[in-house]
């Protein structure tokens, strides 16, 4: 569990409160999440879990009603102040839906999209960016020969695997995972949980995840939220083998769900 | 049986085997599923025959008109006979006598007194004694179907037709597709919900209504902004129609966008592009066969169109490229002549023809406009929507 990396706070949160209308999803979180390790959020359904990763790139802006209290700091700086761009935040804090969604282009511009937003890269520019983020997305040996073939052509699994390499191209420092293994069979599962540990060298990763086992598997840090409060955050290892609390114990040990 | 004939019409559509699952027949054996009921068999035979007649209607138009425009061949004989409207000159020459059958019943007009009238007149005047070829008559560029010579060019309607709904298209498509753009992602729910419904209740404006303002006011605006010669002509018309079918692109467009998956716009966002460049590079791409589903319907609509360009084109049959002419375009040659036209004469095959024509172009139009949007649209999706 140890990793070489030592260990420094890239994400916190301060009383983060989110509301949707009179609904109070996410009440007073305070964490920190730690730099290249993988940190998971488990919890069941409505438990605020996914509403807490989107207040991290501000994803929750986009549904009607909803309403941010509260602080998240990306190395000190609060992403809900006014002064700060909400496009300069997520291109920091990149997402990998449930649902893979490649836009209706070929794998390559799916891929360079995110490179495209900004001024005009050259061709040499976007074709070693696009290959070196297929190759850390383990999929460019999969897709190599048909570049330029629609990426609705791809399976569940390696659509999902582009998701991330789209969402890497960009060089984020955050990565957002909310459920990317929900919708794959087992075997696309284990090449993407692979994929987490490696990527975690160059990135923050924050996962959730209905998959306690999943959780366990592969994250150091795990979070657990039940009726919108974090109910318990530790050591993968101390949270799953030493639970501090009743509620934490009875949902990994399957006794609700 | 006690159930009453109305719980029988509303279970209509169940399945057979459901009913006997329903609280209504619980304490009910099997055996009584198998029961008659005629409710039941009335109401699906009903539909059933209004769903067909229906399609045989519009098939039977379509044969109808196709017979009539046949005429166009078989109606070779009795091609220097229709110009009736040109003998007029005779009649002040003549007794009155000969003008009253002929006003009344041109079905039961005795063809003989017709020609001979004619062939007087006509002696000194060779044209009519050669016609042209009919298929040379029809690609000539002059539409003269009264004259003593009647001219059945059919190019300056043609080209009328195709250059009123171009003007028509080029103003309404990016103001429809931008309106879409616009109500679809960027305007707030309730605006949203305002000018959707209000906008598709625009497209069941009556067009005389539009062709009456273009012919009062949009005409006399344009020539006095642009000071064009002629007050109604090709552009008005295009005004008039764009009018028309702003609503249809609109309606269209905008329920293609608005069903891509909302997904598209999250991630496009996540990335860090900026509201107007997801628009612009993810959403208006993949809802391609949508708008151009919704221009294709702008342009059926449009050039099927025929009381707007009958009140404000100006009705000239010239043919010109210049856009603010007075231009006829083919559907409104049919509405202003088909009710004086010869029954039977070759004129009035024409129009039959020109109507084929128009029901053969729209026709594609909308089976491609249809079949690009199910098609393609679906297809590009099918791995995307929940």
């Amino acid at each position: 569990m140890a990793a070489p990396i030592p260990l420094q706070p890239k994400i916190r949160t301060f009383e983060l409160n989110v509301y949707y209308g009179h609904k109070h999803a996410l009440q007073d979180v305070t964490l920190e999440i730690y730099a290249n390790r993988v940190t998971a959020f488990i919890g069941p359904s409505g438990c605020g879990k996914s509403t807490f990763l989107r207040a991290l790139n501000r994803m929750n802006e986009l549904i009607p009603n909803a309403r941010t209290t509260g602080r998240v700091e990306i190395d000190g700086i609060n992403i809900y102040d006014p002064n700060v761009d909400v496009v300069q935040v997520r291109r920091r804090v990149g997402m990998v839906f449930q649902q893979s969604v490649p836009f209706p282009k070929s794998i390559y511009d799916n891929v360079a999209f995110g490179l495209r937003l900004n001024g005009r890269p050259s061709k040499a520019e976007l074709d070693e960016i696009v290959e070196q983020s297929l190759r850390r997305a383990a999929l460019w040996d999969e897709v190599k020969d048909r570049l330029h073939h629609s990426a609705l052509e791809l399976s569940g699994g390696q659509q999902q695997r582009l998701c991330i390499a789209r969402a890497i191209a960009v060089n984020p420092e955050v990565l957002l995972m909310d459920e990317p293994c929900s919708a794959l069979d087992p075997i696309s599962t284990a090449k993407i949980e692979e994929l987490i540990e490696e990527l975690k060298r160059d990135y923050t990763i924050v996962l959730v995840t209905h998959n306690i086992q999943q959780a366990a598997r592969i994250s150091d840090y795990t979070g657990f939220f039940y009726l919108g409060r974090l109910v318990e955050y530790n050591r993968t290892r101390e949270l799953f083998t030493n639970p501090q609390r009743k509620e934490t114990e009875d949902y990994i040990t399957g006794r609700f769900g | 049986m006690a159930t009453s004939p109305s719980a029988d019409l509303k279970a209509q559509n169940v399945d057979r085997d459901t009913l006997t699952e329903s609280p209504l027949r619980t304490s009910h054996s099997f055996t009584q599923r198998r029961f008659f009921r005629w409710g039941e068999w009335i109401a699906e035979q009903l539909t059933r025959l209004i769903a067909f007649s229906t399609i045989a209607v519009i098939g039977l138009i379509f044969l109808f008109i196709a017979r009539e425009a046949i005429g166009v061949f078989s109606a070779h004989d009795t091609y220097p006979s229709p110009p009736s409207q040109a003998t007029p000159e005779v009649y002040g020459a003549e007794p009155p006598e000969a003008a009253s059958p002929e006003v009344y019943n041109p079905e039961a007009e005795p063809a003989q007194p017709t020609t001979e009238r004619l062939s007087s007149p006509a002696a000194g005047n060779t044209p009519s004694q050669q016609p042209l070829p009919l298929l040379q008559n029809l690609l000539s560029t002059t539409w003269q179907p009264v004259s003593a010579q009647p001219k059945y060019g059919l190019l300056p309607l043609i080209t009328g037709s195709l250059k009123v709904t171009v003007i028509a298209l080029l103003l309404a498509t990016p103001i429809g597709v931008l309106a879409a753009i616009f109500v679809a992602f960027f305007a707030p729910l309730w605006l949203r919900e305002a000018i959707k419904p209000i906008v598709e209740l625009l497209a069941g404006f009556p067009s005389v209504v539009i062709g009456f303002f273009c012919l009062m006011v949009v005409g006399s605006f344009v020539q006095e902004t642009l000071g064009t010669t002629y007050r109604l002509n090709a552009f008005v018309a295009g005004i008039g129609l764009a009018i028309a079918i702003v609503p249809v692109i609109f309606t269209i467009a905008e329920d293609g966008l608005a069903n891509l998956p909302r997904q598209l716009w999250e991630a496009g966002l996540a990335l860090g592009a900026r509201p107007w460049q997801v628009v612009a590079r993810i959403l208006v791409p993949a809802a391609t066969p949508a708008l151009f589903a919704a221009v294709l319907l702008g342009f059926g609509r449009s050039f099927g169109e025929t009381m707007i360009v009958l009140m404000a084109s100006g009705n000239a049959p010239l043919l010109s490229w210049s856009p603010v002419e007075p231009v006829r375009t083919m559907a409104a040659t049919i509405g202003a002549e088909m009710g004086e036209v010869v029954w039977g004469s070759l004129h009035y095959s024409i129009l039959f023809l020109i109507g084929l024509l128009l029901f053969a172009v729209t026709f594609t139009l909308n089976s491609i406009a249809e079949l690009w949007v199910r098609q393609r649209l679906l297809k590009r999706f099918r791995g995307l929507t929940t």
